[in-house]
């Protein structure tokens, strides 16, 4: 009983690094615009095929490349590109509405998210693609626990990205300009801030971060079609809320306990159909009790 | 009234009076394809559509089809029914009404099978669906017959494949409970099983849409099963094997005819090798009649038929049996004549039926070997 435990902690472990990957861009975004990004659940689909484009193509070269070199390419390429994907979507979607009633923001964050799902249908098909093996197959016998490689990678770089990211917001000039426009976005500009440079520079994070999710979810579950981005999204979404969205290290603790639900309710209930369930129901009480998450501050309404 | 209202008046009433009421007495025995040509399924309707036309222009070419001391020739009616419900039974009504067909091959898609099947059992009109394995399409109907085993009976068969040759005294079954199909093979499997002297150790469920089977596996390995069942669709069945084997689960896993899918080899890569799974017929399959029917088709139409290009042969070359057998083109006798075939060696195995329109015949295991979908063995009910 207790290696079953330990065996569903390591799983739920594995999946809540990706939800919390995802989770920052969101809880990013709306920490510096106060907008929910709709689209980021998308962009992260799209990240998983440009990550199997890069690893296809890597494999295909005649050099007979590692497969860790093959893994690094894919990974720095898939975060580039997406990275230049959320730049894209806030300067044509977003920045031209940023003065507009904040409901047509997320109306057109909606939008994109549709866009690029079917964008992606007309042009891949709705077949659902595989991704290769890019890690060894093998499995460790730890304790009675079985670890993969794709496992141990996948909780090692969240992990990475995480303190790199926390580093980067509390430590650094960028992070100082991003908490100050999240603080107070009038005053800001007027202190020499180029607002509309560091908003792209955190869409670009947030993408890329959602990209390194989008590698690491595509060799834990190697079958990507274009909807796969709407139940994580949602998911991610509420990992955000969960933890107090506008929060970095609230998002990192959401996207966990968003991935022992979902480990887990079927581990307690009969089926995983009640996954959905649980985890809506934990957000409603949740808001209902601490309505601004569990490491969010109250926010008060400037006059 | 000038001139050219009266010719136009005439000739209407002229194409009415002769050209309304078809002729009864036809000089050629008339089936109608209610086929899914456009749609969703384009290749399910081009199989039936070539596998049909096969059989028909091999008939013709005898000289027709022998009924009583005469030979007929056959003549097919080939309608798209655009895999919709209400086109499909639109389609029926028009082949019976219009074209005065003896009987209808078709729908294959048991959506479709099943509002044309109404149509049919009303008009007292033979109808033979290749393809739709749903217990519904026949239920109750006396003219409405298939080709293919029903879902039940894939459970009953890969349960006795399970105890017999895999000599499996515990299994463990993971399927999608929001499925009809999924759901009721997995409880038939779990009912036979059992009743065979096995015991299910795991029967655990998930939900369509579902990535991550990982909890329900780790259930599944603690319970150490000889055998795992997966009785659901090839884009699920690749990440459940996948993430069953990365979780150190060594056991034999099988599945159902929804794993009958080029595109499950596309995905499931490595992983599948040595599964096996239930379906309706193999291509590399021995007997001569398939060997017969595949380098015909292939000659033909340059591809290796599918199963529902098999089935779709095996039903129209059933109805002409009965035909046959009936020696009259009386729909009543013919449907008598099908109903109680006892004896036939069909493209997809033998079959025979028992007064019912659901024929027992045997189904094919088939074992993923090198990449490929190969013929291991065929069970009997």
């Amino acid at each position: 009983m207790l290696q079953i435990l330990g065996q569903n902690f390591l799983n739920a472990l594995q999946l809540g690094s990706v939800y919390a990957l995802i989770a920052l861009g969101y809880t990013m975004v709306y920490g510096i615009l106060t907008m929910i990004n709709f689209a980021h659940g998308d962009i992260f689909m799209v990240s998983a095929y440009l990550s199997l484009a890069a690893a296809l193509f890597l494999v295909g070269l005649p050099l007979q490349l590692p497969m860790i070199l093959v893994f690094t390419g894919a990974l720095l390429f898939s975060m580039l590109l997406t990275a230049l994907l959320g730049v894209l979507v806030e300067r044509l979607a977003y920045r031209p509405l940023r003065q507009a009633p904040r409901l047509s923001a997320v109306i057109t964050a909606l939008g994109v998210g549709l866009f690029l799902e079917h964008f992606t249908l007309a042009i891949l098909g709705p077949e659902p693609r595989r991704f290769p093996d890019l890690l060894p197959a093998t499995t460790w016998q730890v304790a009675g626990l079985t670890l993969t490689p794709v496992q141990l990678l996948t909780i090692l770089l969240a992990a990475v990205i995480m303190i790199l990211l926390d580093v980067l917001v509390r430590r650094t000039l960028l992070g100082m300009a991003m908490r100050a426009i999240a603080y107070n976005r009038p005053i800001v500009p007027l202190m020499g801030v180029p607002v509309d440079r560091v908003i792209s520079l955190t869409f670009a994070l947030g993408s890329a971060i959602a990209a390194a999710g989008g590698l690491m979810y595509g060799l834990a579950y190697p079958v990507l079609d274009p909807y796969m981005g709407v139940r994580i999204g949602w998911w991610a979404f509420i990992a955000a809320v969960v933890g107090g969205i506008g929060n970095i290290r609230g998002a990192m603790l959401g996207g966990f306990i968003l991935g022992a639900v979902e480990i887990f309710t079927p581990v307690f209930l009969p089926s995983s159909t009640y996954r959905d369930f649980v985890a809506f129901s934990l957000l409603l009480l949740l808001l209902v009790f601490k309505p601004t998450g569990l490491l969010g501050r109250p926010m008060f309404e400037r006059v | 009234m000038n001139w050219p209202t009266w010719i136009v008046l005439t000739v209407l009433t002229c194409s009415l009076a002769f050209g309304g009421c078809a002729p009864k007495e036809t000089n050629d025995i008339r089936i109608g394809v209610n086929a899914e040509i456009t749609g969703s399924k384009p290749t399910v309707g081009d199989s039936c559509k070539n596998a049909a036309q096969l059989l028909v222009t091999q008939v013709n070419a005898d000289g027709g089809l022998k009924v009583g001391d005469k030979k007929w020739p056959v003549t097919l009616f080939i309608e798209d029914n655009e895999d919709k419900p209400e086109s499909a039974a639109a389609v029926a009504k028009k082949l019976i009404s219009q074209n005065n067909v003896l009987a209808i091959l078709g729908p294959n898609a048991s959506g479709n099978a099943i509002p044309a099947a109404r149509i049919c059992e009303d008009a007292k009109v033979i109808m033979i669906t290749p393809w739709s394995t749903n217990p519904k399409t026949t239920e109750n109907m006396k003219y409405v017959f298939r080709a293919c085993f029903v879902d039940d009976f894939q459970g009953q068969v890969m349960a006795k494949f399970a105890r017999d040759n895999l000599k499996a005294n515990t299994a463990a079954v993971l399927y999608d409970v929001a499925s009809e199909y999924n759901k009721g093979i997995a409880e038939i499997f779990k009912k036979e099983f059992e009743a065979m002297g096995g015991k299910v150790v795991a029967f655990e469920s998930y939900t369509k849409d579902d990535k991550d089977f990982s909890s329900q596996l780790t259930k599944i390995k603690a319970a150490n099963p000889d055998v795992l069942f997966l009785p659901n669709y090839y884009n699920e069945v690749p990440l459940q094997v996948q993430q069953a084997r990365r979780l150190g689960l060594t056991c034999a896993i099988i599945g159902s005819d929804s794993w009958g899918s080029d595109e499950l080899l596309k995905l499931g890569g490595k992983d599948l090798e040595g599964c096996f799974f239930s379906t309706h017929y193999a291509p590399d399959i021995a007997t001569p009649e398939a060997q017969k029917f595949i380098k015909e088709y292939e000659a033909k139409y340059g591809k290796k038929p599918d199963d529902v290009a098999a089935l779709t042969y095996d039903s129209l070359n059933l109805l002409l049996t009965a035909i046959s057998k009936a020696g009259s083109l009386d729909r009543q006798k013919v449907r008598d004549a099908l109903a109680n075939i006892t004896e036939f060696e069909g493209v997809t195995g033998k079959m025979k039926f028992k007064g019912t329109g659901d024929p027992i015949k045997s189904a094919v295991i088939i074992q993923i070997k090198d990449g490929k979908f190969t013929y291991f063995d065929s069970v009997a009910p």
